[in-house]
């Protein structure tokens, strides 16, 4: 089958020579791929940042696709159901699934325990290959897979796998009381998306920070909020403590994760070399300009190594941290409601749609910032089949 | 023969003892939980908390997937979950050092730094597999060039027109160079 084929940093290439997916577990389906999105977390792989990503591995964690066979296990599924498929692999059954953690299931990653499984993304999260596919494997089908509502369009649906939940989650996890004033630094697709469900916890005002014009422009008009280029403020904390009236913004997001730009020894130390777990200059400034008592929530991506970040200013401000990996299962609900009913429209930032043969062209633009792009969707042959 | 003089050895960091030690009785320790405080849970409403922590790993777990290839797993962990990718087992000498560095648990530098230089090497050992199967990479096409080549012609040509002169500059310095030194000798 055509599959998406990593040889190294900055290099992948479509491949028509991979196997076909085989059920491995009486609760797996293979599953034919429909939609495939490229993600900011496949950056990380594709700049080489995090830990055990082998060559010959195919990534891709954001599919839709419909279901093409089933192992003996699997009684929530019927073979032809088109379903969205969330990013995490959840046995449902452990006792961080019990409790709606489903981004921290004990039972779908040998490799590490501070991280589940995830499709496509390395061996440090489980080894599994992924859905830049015409065919992935899906564990634990009972659990995760959800069935695309009547009506729903397929591209809502594949940003339903984790852009959506994830942005969302970013939000809730601030703990936005009504009035509050929200920063979202990063306006990849998750600071876009968190920004947008700021509003819908009560925020007051929601502010984005980024370097990239185009998508400064873009969230300004899709989450109707302000937004500000970090190259052209200075020093952006002080910049934030001064347009909150010198208190400090009430909430602080941090949607960029490890390969953040904006300081030069950050970028050396995490990116270049790298010795520490990434780049931590938007999380330094989320610390850095929420207020005493504020709330840093933490969705952009870290490796598993130390990173650089003000932790004594975390103590002597009282900061509360949250941050996880988006349980997309335990926000689907909820989120199909929000997108049926029109209050979200999350195909609005897909801006570029490629054939899978072009993983190539989509992995360069995406992670180049070329042609304006925001998110990259990826269109199997088979998809109509 | 035993020896009688051994100590007794410390069974309070077994696995199954964590329950038994939470769960005695602490009538000796005065005011326990008078302070306790349900409400106070910073991780709702991501974590819906019901107890099961408290059960730790005592639950009914899905069936294993039969180990058929090389999982690694980490050493924080007593054996391999029960479902895992077989995407890519280890091999060669990246796969020796995985190995290696699958010995240290994910709280040391020796698991993770070996891993980042087994992923460097994995990249020679990936050229040599694609020309052993009769495939030349074609690192233009891999780096998705073609896509450069469209939207940002002027600095890709810039970058190939400044790396040829470079060369070109190079190769002529050390052809004189090279006459000099024939020059001396001669
Ligand atoms: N926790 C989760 O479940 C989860 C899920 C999906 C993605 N993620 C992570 O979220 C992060 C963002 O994902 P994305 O798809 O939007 O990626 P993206 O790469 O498209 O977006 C990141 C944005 O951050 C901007 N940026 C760089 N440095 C910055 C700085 N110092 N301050 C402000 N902005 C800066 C970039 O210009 C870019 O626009 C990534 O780290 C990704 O791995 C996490
Ligand atoms: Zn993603
Ligand atoms: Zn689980």
């Amino acid at each position: 089958m055509l599959a998406m084929n990593f040889r190294g940093p900055f290099r992948v290439r479509a491949d028509r020579n991979r196997p076909m997916p085989e059920i491995k577990h009486p609760q797996d389906a293979i599953v034919r791929v429909t939609r495939s999105c490229i993600c900011g977390s496949d950056l990380h792989l594709y700049h080489g940042l995090v830990p055990d990503t082998r060559v010959g591995m195919t990534f891709g964690h954001e599919f839709t696709g419909v279901v093409e066979e089933l192992g003996p296990g699997v009684q929530n599924l019927k073979v032809g159901d088109h379903v969205m498929v969330p990013f995490n692999i959840a046995c449902g059954v452990c006792p961080f699934c019990q409790q709606q953690l489903f981004g921290n299931c004990h039972e779908s990653n040998p490799q590490a325990t501070a991280v589940a499984g995830i499709f496509g993304y390395s061996h440090t999260a489980g080894g599994y290959d992924g859905g830049q596919a015409e065919y992935v494997r899906v564990p634990y089908a009972n659990v995760g897979p959800t069935i695309i509502p009547d009506g729903m369009d397929l591209d809502d649906a594949v940003l339903l796998t984790d852009v959506v939940p994830t942005g969302y989650q970013a939000a809730e996890m601030g703990g936005i009381q009504k009035g509050d004033t929200v920063v979202v630094f990063g306006a990849g697709p998750v600071g876009i998306m968190a920004a947008k469900c700021a509003w819908l916890f009560g925020a007051g005002r929601v502010i984005v920070i980024d370097h990239i014009e185009y998508r400064l422009e873009f969230v300004k008009q899709y989450a109707q909020c302000e937004a500000y280029n970090f190259k052209e403020l200075g020093d952006v904390v002080e910049f934030l403590k001064r347009t909150t009236g010198w208190y400090g913004a009430d909430v602080c997001i941090d949607a960029v994760g490890c390969d953040a730009a904006g300081d030069a020894f950050q970028s050396l130390v995490g990116r270049k070399l790298p010795l520490t777990g990434g780049a931590a200059t938007a999380l330094h400034w989320a610390i850095n300009s929420v207020k005493k008592g504020g709330i840093v929530s933490i969705v952009g991506v870290y490796g598993p190594l130390d990173t650089l970040v003000p932790i004594g200013n975390v103590v002597n401000k009282g900061i509360t941290i949250r941050a996880n990996q988006a349980s997309v299962k335990r926000l689907l609900p909820i989120l199909i409601d929000h997108v049926m009913s029109g209050r979200l429209n999350p195909k609005a930032i897909i801006s570029h749609r490629l054939p899978l043969e072009e993983v190539a062209e989509g992995y360069h633009i995406f992670s180049a910032k070329r042609d304006n792009c925001i998110k990259p969707v990826l269109i199997p042959p088979r998809a109509n089949a | 023969m035993e020896n009688k003089n051994k100590p007794e050895p410390d069974k309070t960091i077994e696995a199954d003892n964590d329950r038994k030690i939470a769960n005695s009785s602490k009538d000796h320790i005065p005011g326990w939980g008078i302070d306790a405080n349900p409400e106070n849970d910073p991780t709702y409403p991501m974590k819906h908390w019901n107890g099961a922590d408290h059960q730790r790993f005592n639950y009914e777990k899905p069936v294993q997937q039969p180990i058929d290839v090389e999982i690694l797993h980490s050493t924080e962990r007593p054996g391999v979950s029960r479902v895992f990718g077989t995407s890519t087992p280890p091999s060669g000498l990246s796969g020796m050092i995985r190995r290696f560095a699958f010995k240290y648990s994910e709280s040391t530098y020796l698991h993770w730094v070996p891993l980042v230089l087994a992923d460097r090497i994995n990249v020679v050992e990936g050229y040599i597999d694609d020309l052993a199967h009769g495939i030349i990479p074609n690192p233009f096409a891999e780096r998705g060039w073609p896509a450069e080549w469209k939207y940002n012609r002027k600095s890709l040509v810039t970058k190939v027109a400044v790396g040829v002169a470079i060369t070109a500059a190079v190769v002529v310095f050390l052809n004189q160079k090279n006459k000099k030194t024939k020059k001396l000798f001669s």
